[in-house]
């Protein structure tokens, strides 16, 4: 700012704010700023008076009342006697449990359809163009009510597995029931387990059998990798590649097994009791529309993204690739979609974050994640309609803004450096 | 040259072989395409017998379906009688029954031609974006778009749309008066402030004041008027009543024959496919029949308003008297309260509240006789089109009204968004960065919440405006945040040289946007703010959640009449399948136009 050290004094006047470029752009910054200033401010002293006049205040404290409504579907404990801050902890792991498991679906089946949209066989081709053209043009939500409809009409209800003569049978020998209630699957229970140990003042239970079997499994891992590097390392030197995968697999799998058998695991299937089954873990089947739904949505539009980055390689790529005598496979594998990554990968973190957002529509199919609990029924039972969506709307921003800041490090680093 | 002896010499070309039979026509297309390698027939057949089992249940029933029927046991009873047990087929009958429902809403059945009205004037506006060749004239109905589509749709007077256009005249002038006057930034500050000032103090004025004036008119002679035009009402309502009624008594005759067939065994599904169309035409008979029932009674309403209006008139300044006696007795500790919900029984005293009481129940009565008074006035002068209430708005057409409104209302704040952000300006830049990415971080169903439940507080005390408008509001913020994203994009994917050359020009910054920048940045961004407005399109099924009878909303509203409450996949599905038109066509639009827009090389 050398024009600002030794500014012209004698020759300043009041109209170069406006006429002189050195300093018009403070000047029209200065005008947004109060203009903005303004404008908050009368929006925040509507607020005050409206929230006075029907005597309201602004505070969170009803987050620590009794919420008094059950949240059905649950991955910590939780009861209608908890509070209203643990009701939108439990909304919140579950749009985080629906968004990860639709993110992971939704990259399967867009990969998949994406390569195959690219294939020669013409059946195959047309009727992946089919899948997106179908699932990209009708809105998701739709989609959500559709596939519940299909998940609660069609499949059996858990009196058909019933009695001498039952219409449905559990499928993968006895263990998994699927019914319009949802899917029980067995879930893993210890004999000799370790227990939970409470962390943050009793608020969560951590499962220590859980924590051990992950460290062992990622120090399995850890070893794994540094044995595939070494490999890498000899192949490099002398060119040939010592045999190593039974090696890798036996020091992930082995410790693992061991661990599992000294804790004394075992499978707790679900079994029929009354009019609806017992024991076993079980996805609601609203988790699974939604679930469902929101990856075969994504899907769509993930496969085109593929299809856009396999595309945007040139065919010098593939003829190159095989010149050298790769097989069509692992020409896709180590050539091929290496390349297309960089093209991809900023498309499908925006898809990402859209499927987390129309998470949010689960509301429509009743599944409690965090729109349904912290914005439908604690707004309704409180009427704290402020406190609510600020709060609704600053985790959904969180989520956004952590998960684009994550991968864009990721996409910083993988993308070409040029000049 | 020795002769000896090549002993043949070809002396013309072969002619060409046929290629092997294995590689033409359809054996040759099902060799290369079907079955090339093993692996890829195995693909192909199971690919062929999957879509031979989709398509072997969704043929029969969708094309086997059931049209002509009033309700899902009618639609059971054909289908069992045709093919004498019963079988899953569509029940189309729901849509035949519901379609205008579904399209329009509770829209009045005799303006659906203002609706699509609106949506041709629209595409009139929009012609001579994507055309090239139309008259420059073609613009004029641009301009006027965003001022007639409002009237067409919502009604009300014709100087509406009118009085709104001026205070776009007035800033214009303004900012011509002032730019020559003090210089050319004072001229746009004076010309927005003085179209704003327009717009809030003036417009609702000089519209209300025309009202006024020609209701005053007319007034004198509305009297007469309404009861010239009562007989002509009542023989048009007869007539519609004695259309009705053979209707009304052709179903009656029908259905006492499906009765009699029913107890007697023998098959009536063909009497019952003959009863549905006619009992819809009943329906919309007596729809229109009690809508002018409706406007009669109207009628006679006003005829009596318009005898006691002297007599009402006398009595309002007797009223207005009253009120501010009973205001001038108010203690001056709670003077200021107009409102009754502000008494607060902790710190008044109970003669306050009683004065203020008193005092607050005459205003109401002043207030309810005005009302009443400024209300006749406004009828009897309208000059215009039937006012139509948001909430009436429904089914397709509100969806395509969200879409479109967000979409052409973001536009504009899309461009201001995108350029802030490519700005260098860094308090502009922080604003227009922190605008998008929490708008984009955050659901759309979260906007819509704080649209039905949270805008009002946002707002003075005591606006006041419907849900519709609100949710429009909202949408059009979201869309603006994902517009000035597109935006940005065109603007990213012009050549540096285009900014360069402008600068060299000696244009200033705005310039170049409007002569260089912009023409050449929205031209590459058409297909990205289409697909954009596909996605709006779509999005808009979200007000179903608060609320709003868009299409899924009136899905809801249909089943929750005991006739069709079982009735779901041929709803959703027909409403899937208009929405996949829609899009369907508009992105291979899309596709058209990046072709056709492509200038590179």
């Amino acid at each position: 700012m050398t024009t600002m050290t030794d500014p012209p004094k004698a020759s300043f006047r009041l109209s170069m704010l406006l006429y002189d470029t050195r300093y018009r752009s403070n000047t029209i910054q200065v005008v947004v700023l109060i203009g903005f200033m303004l404008g908050v401010g009368w929006l925040l002293n509507n607020v005050v008076e409206n929230m006075a006049a029907s005597g309201k205040t602004f505070n969170y404290g009803f987050l620590g009342d009794k919420s008094g409504y059950d949240i059905n579907q649950r991955l910590l404990e939780y009861s209608s006697q908890s509070t209203h801050l643990r009701a939108a902890v439990i909304g919140l792991i579950n749009t985080l449990l629906v968004a990860v498991m639709g993110c992971l679906l939704a990259t399967f089946i867009g990969v998949i359809v994406g390569v195959l949209r690219l294939s020669h066989n013409w059946i195959i081709s047309r009727l992946a163009a089919v899948y997106v053209e179908i699932f990209r043009n009708v809105p998701v939500l739709l989609w959500i009510l559709l596939i519940m409809g299909v998940v609660s009409d069609s499949l059996p209800q858990p009196k058909d597995f019933r009695g001498e003569n039952a219409t449905a049978t559990m499928s993968l020998g006895d263990s998994v029931a699927i019914t319009n209630r949802g899917i029980y699957v067995p879930e893993p229970l210890f004999e000799r387990g370790l227990g939970d140990v409470p962390v943050l003042g009793n608020s969560f239970e951590v499962s220590l059998d859980l924590m051990l079997i992950l460290a062992v499994l990622f120090t399995g891992l850890f070893i794994s990798s540094k044995i595939g590097k070494r490999a890498n390392a000899i192949q490099a030197e002398t060119g040939v590649r010592p045999t190593v995968w039974w090696q890798r697999l036996g020091i992930v799998a082995i410790p693992v097994l061991i661990t599992l058998y000294a804790l004394g695991f075992y499978l707790g299937y679900p079994e029929l009791k009354g009019f609806n089954f017992k024991g076993g873990t079980y996805l609601r089947s609203s988790l699974i529309a939604l679930w469902l739904a929101l990856s075969l949505y994504t899907g769509a539009f993930i496969a085109e993204i593929v299809r856009a980055g396999i595309n945007a390689i040139s065919k010098g790529q593939s003829e190159a690739a095989a010149a050298l005598g790769l097989r069509p496979g692992r020409t896709m594998n180590l050539i091929i979609l290496p390349q297309a990554m960089r093209v991809i990968i900023p498309p499908l973190i925006s898809q990402f974050l859209n499927l987390t957002k129309n998470s949010s529509l689960a509301v429509a199919v009743g599944y409690m994640d965090i729109t349904a609990t912290l914005g439908g029924i604690t707004l309704n039972q409180t009427g704290r309609e402020l406190e609510t969506i600020l709060l609704l709307m600053a985790c959904y921003l969180a989520i956004s803004l952590s998960v684009s800041a994550v991968m864009n490090a990721y996409n910083e680093r993988t993308q070409l450096k040029e000049r | 040259m020795s002769d000896n002896s090549v002993s043949y010499v070809r002396t013309e070309m072969l002619s060409e072989q046929s290629p092997p039979s294995t590689d033409v026509g359809v054996v040759g297309w099902l060799r290369n395409n079907l079955f090339p390698d093993v692996f890829s027939s195995i693909l192909s057949i199971i690919a062929l017998i999957a879509v031979y089992m989709i398509l072997s249940v969704l043929i029969p029933w969708v094309f086997g379906g059931v049209w002509n029927a009033n309700s899902q046991w009618e639609c059971r009873e054909v289908l069992e009688e045709i093919h004498g047990e019963l079988v899953d087929r569509a029940c189309w009958g729901v849509i035949h029954e519901r379609f205008w429902q579904l399209m329009y809403g509770f829209f009045p059945n005799d303006i659906y031609w203002r609706p699509n009205l609106a949506l041709v004037v629209l595409f009139a506006a929009i012609a001579p974006v994507l055309f090239n060749g139309l008259p420059k004239q073609m613009f004029i109905i641009s301009i006027a778009f965003p001022f007639v589509a409002p009237w067409l749709l919502w009604g009300g007077p014709v100087w509406g749309p009118v009085v709104a256009f001026l205070g776009f005249v007035v800033g214009i002038v303004v900012h011509k008066i002032a730019a020559k006057a003090f210089g050319s930034l004072t001229g746009i500050i004076l010309g927005v402030l003085s179209a704003f000032v327009w717009w809030i103090f003036f417009a609702s004025m000089v519209s209300s004041g025309l009202s006024h004036a020609i209701g005053a008119s007319r007034m004198p002679t509305e009297a007469a008027r309404i009861e010239a035009a009562l007989p002509v009402q009542q023989a048009e309502v007869d007539r519609l009543q004695s259309i009705a009624d053979p209707i009304a008594a052709k179903v009656e005759e029908l259905e006492a024959a499906i009765k009699v067939a029913k107890d007697a065994g023998e098959p009536y599904a063909e009497l019952l496919t003959t009863k549905a169309p006619i009992k819809i035409a009943l329906g919309s008979a007596v729809a229109t029949l009690s809508r002018e029932i409706g406007d009669l009674k109207d009628m006679k309403r006003r005829l009596a308003q318009v005898n006691s209006l002297e007599a009402d008139e006398a009595r309002l300044i007797d009223l207005i008297a009253e009120a501010e006696a009973a205001r001038a007795k108010v203690p001056a500790a709670v003077a200021d309260i107009f409102n009754p919900r502000e008494i607060n029984e902790d710190t008044m005293t109970k003669e306050d509240i009683a004065l203020l009481k008193v005092a607050l129940r005459a205003e109401d009565k002043r207030n309810i006789v005005q009302n009443a008074i400024s209300t006749l006035y406004k009828d009897v002068g309208l000059v215009g089109l039937r006012p139509v209430g948001s909430r009436d708005f429904g089914g397709f057409m509100l969806a395509i009204l969200l879409g479109i409104t967000g979409i052409v209302l973001s536009l504009p704040i899309g461009i201001v968004l995108a350029l802030g952000r490519q700005s260098d300006l860094l308090i502009v830049k922080t604003l227009c960065v922190g605008f998008i990415e929490f708008i984009r971080g955050v659901p759309l169903i979260t906007l819509l919440f704080v649209a039905s439940v949270l805008l009002g507080l946002f707002l003075p005390k005591g606006t006041e405006f419907d849900i519709i408008l609100r949710v429009m509001i909202m949408i059009t913020v979201f869309a603006s945040a994902y517009m000035a994203e597109v935006i940005r994009g065109g603007l990213a994917a012009l050549p540096t040289g285009q900014y360069e050359a402008a600068d060299a020009l000696g244009l200033d910054y705005w310039q170049a946007q409007r002569l260089i920048i912009m023409p050449q940045a929205l031209k590459i961004s058409i297909p990205s703010i289409v697909s954009n407005f596909i996605g709006l399109f779509k999005d808009t099924t979200l007000v179903s959640i608060i609320a709003l009878s868009d299409p899924i909303g009136w899905v809801k509203l249909i089943q929750g009449n005991s006739e069709w409450s079982s009735v779901v996949w041929e709803l959703y599905g027909f409403v899937a399948f208009v929405f996949f038109l829609f899009c369907f066509s508009m992105s291979r639009y899309s596709m058209y136009l990046e072709r056709k827009l492509q200038t590179g090389h």
